[in-house]
């Protein structure tokens, strides 16, 4: 039997100096990161699955509606299946809170001297990782057919997603942690938001050939600033002024997402 | 009093005074889950908190580990006040709750490395400690496993070593045994015992089940309606509200006889005859059989049998409340 005392004796030290939030958040995106790290098969899929709505949606696209894009369905596609990608990630990422409420990990967790807003800014900010990866093997598949790519702009518009999608993913954990008791409610708002917010963006069908209403219901959408922001700076345009609003729009729905999901966490033991 | 004196040597461990805390359901209904509870825990020492569902045991750990704040009254924690210090009643806590600490889409070995990084370790350190529990509590060839893939017992084993990750020297848990067999709660019990001694832990625990607090727990507090309603060893519990109980069976024309005598016996309370047998409620069980049989003996009557039932934590319960712990089910979560 191994004796216990070692560890035990150093603990008293190493637990005194005070808390670093970087640390923390630190701590908690690497867990977070831990599974998909150590699954990489579970990861490959996700890593195809923008690949294959790409491959069945854009020849849709671009036969039904070929005449209306200028640069080519896929310099216009493209941008959509990225934001796409994020919004469908990040929207959903909140479920895996879920879960961890009911197995009683995150109770574990709010029990540790971990700062409570690093619980939610550390899951956030995984988010980032898987996206990118799935980026880049859009762009690297695409590059070869009738996608040109703008590096530059590339770069930037994934940094604007990332910035979103911090935001969206604060807002997935946040409903997560308010529909804890009902969690099924997860599933029914999540959806109930998701698809106006991305038809009313002009992601996947341009709006241009609809309706009135629905290009004044997309001045209110935040989204739809995003996607024109993606669309404008992987066509290599980085100082168009719809960039600006993009990062507009991208920046205050991660503020007002890490200020919702900082506040919800806060009371998520209750 | 300087609340940001740490613990020191002899100090108590937890105290509280009248805490409460309210639940507000909806606009006109709010739940008392915990109504004024006042509780002095002394270094070393092992406490069960024993009631049904719904008595508040569960609401009154979540207040003592920081996960909830209390609506009235206060509570200090290895040194520290809950509601004002939370973070310094973190560092010094073990916490092992109902459910399962480890994730279950994660590693075994990952999540005790990640909890000793959390407590302030480096890699290093994390892993040599991770390995030592690991070691201890039986769960060495699994530490690549997924914590999805444990056996009940293997992942309750685990939720104990995630509680000692930073050798705490008060350990919370939270119905430890619920829904393991026979063996892996006598199994987990080894454990927790046996770790208590290397720590010199404080403990306080949860649980419904008697055998438990019985057993295992060297004082006992029964909770109901969010109040103590009693404080004691089980021993001392059982003598003082319940006693032991004589059954003594005669021939049935001799009942009535039997019985008589019985009420005379010291302290004799609760006399009930059912069908042939005489049953009476005593101090002192052993001491009162012989004085029973000799009085019968004396007065003519024979006896066919005779038994001393000791009293059992639900007589207890039975004796202060008027119910049994074992048939209360309100269904509300404590």
């Amino acid at each position: 039997m191994t004796t216990l005392t070692l560890s035990a004796t150093s603990t008293q030290t190493s637990t005194q100096p005070s808390r670093n939030l970087l640390r923390d958040i630190r701590i908690v995106m690497l867990r977070e990161l831990q599974p998909v790290l150590r699954d990489p098969f579970s990861l490959l899929f996700g890593m195809i699955q923008p690949l294959v709505f790409l491959a069945l949606f854009g020849p849709l696209l671009s036969g039904s509606m070929g005449g209306t894009f200028g640069d080519g369905v896929w310099q216009w596609f493209v941008p959509s299946i990225l934001v796409m990608t994020t919004l469908f990630g990040t929207s959903t990422t909140g479920a895996n809170l879920l879960f961890e409420f009911q197995t009683g990990a995150h109770e574990r967790m709010l029990v540790t001297p971990l700062s409570r807003s690093s619980l939610l800014i550390g899951r956030a900010l995984k988010e980032m990782v898987p996206l990118f990866g799935q980026a880049v093997i859009v762009i690297a598949v695409m590059t070869p057919f009738a996608f040109d790519l703008h590096l530059g702009g590339a770069l930037i518009g994934l940094a604007l997603l990332a910035v979103f999608g911090v935001g969206l993913g604060s807002f997935s954990y946040a409903l997560a942690i308010a529909v804890r008791k009902q969690d099924w409610m997860f599933w029914v708002v999540q959806q109930t938001f998701l698809f106006p917010l991305m038809i009313l963006s002009g992601m996947l069908l341009p709006l241009e050939t609809g309706p009135g209403w629905m290009r004044v219901a997309a001045k209110f959408n935040p989204l739809s600033y995003v996607v024109d922001a993606e669309r404008t700076l992987f066509s290599g345009d980085v100082l168009s002024s719809a960039v600006l609003w993009g990062w507009v729009a991208a920046i205050v729905t991660a503020a007002l997402g890490l200020t919702v999901g900082i506040r919800t966490m806060l009371r998520s033991a209750d | 009093m300087s609340v940001l004196e740490p613990l020191t040597e002899g100090e108590i461990v937890i105290s509280t005074r009248a805490l409460t805390r309210d639940f507000v359901v909806s606009r006109t209904e709010t739940v008392h889950a915990v109504r004024g509870i006042s509780l002095d825990v002394e270094p070393g020492e092992l406490v069960a908190v024993l009631g049904p569902n719904g008595a508040g045991k569960t609401t009154t750990l979540r207040m003592l580990t920081t996960l909830i704040t209390p609506t009235s009254g206060t509570a200090r924690v290895a040194g520290y006040d809950v509601t004002t210090h939370p973070s310094q009643v973190r560092r010094r806590i073990g916490y092992v709750g109902q459910g399962n600490g480890a994730g279950h889409s994660q590693r075994v070995g990952d999540e005790l490395v990640g909890q000793g990084v959390i407590y302030g370790h480096d890699r290093r350190t994390a892993k040599l400690r991770a390995g030592e529990l690991l070691e201890a509590l039986e769960l060495k060839d699994l530490a690549q496993r997924k914590v999805s893939d444990l056996s009940g017992g293997q992942r309750r084993r685990l939720d104990v070593a995630m509680g000692l990750v930073h050798a705490p020297s008060l350990l919370f848990l939270d119905e430890p045994s619920t829904g393991l067999d026979p063996q892996n709660r006598a199994n987990l019990w080894d454990h927790i015992l046996r770790m208590r001694e290397q720590y010199s832990m404080t403990i306080v625990l949860t649980t419904h089940y008697l055998d438990e607090a019985d057993s295992m727990a060297e004082r006992v507090v029964v909770v109901d309606h969010g109040e103590v309603i009693a404080d004691d060893t089980a021993d001392g519990l059982k003598a003082k509200l319940a006693g032991d109980r004589l059954a003594v069976t005669v021939a049935p024309g001799n009942i009535a006889r039997l019985s008589e005598l019985a009420e005379q016996l010291p302290g004799a309370r609760e006399v009930i005859a059912v069908g042939d047998e005489v049953s009476v409620r005593v101090a002192d069980g052993p001491a009162a059989l012989p004085e029973l049989v000799a009085a019968a003996q004396r007065g003519g009557v024979p006896i066919a049998a005779a038994q001393v039932h000791r009293p059992t934590l639900d007589d207890v319960f039975l004796n202060l409340t008027g119910r049994s712990l074992r048939e209360d089910s309100n269904g509300k979560a404590a």
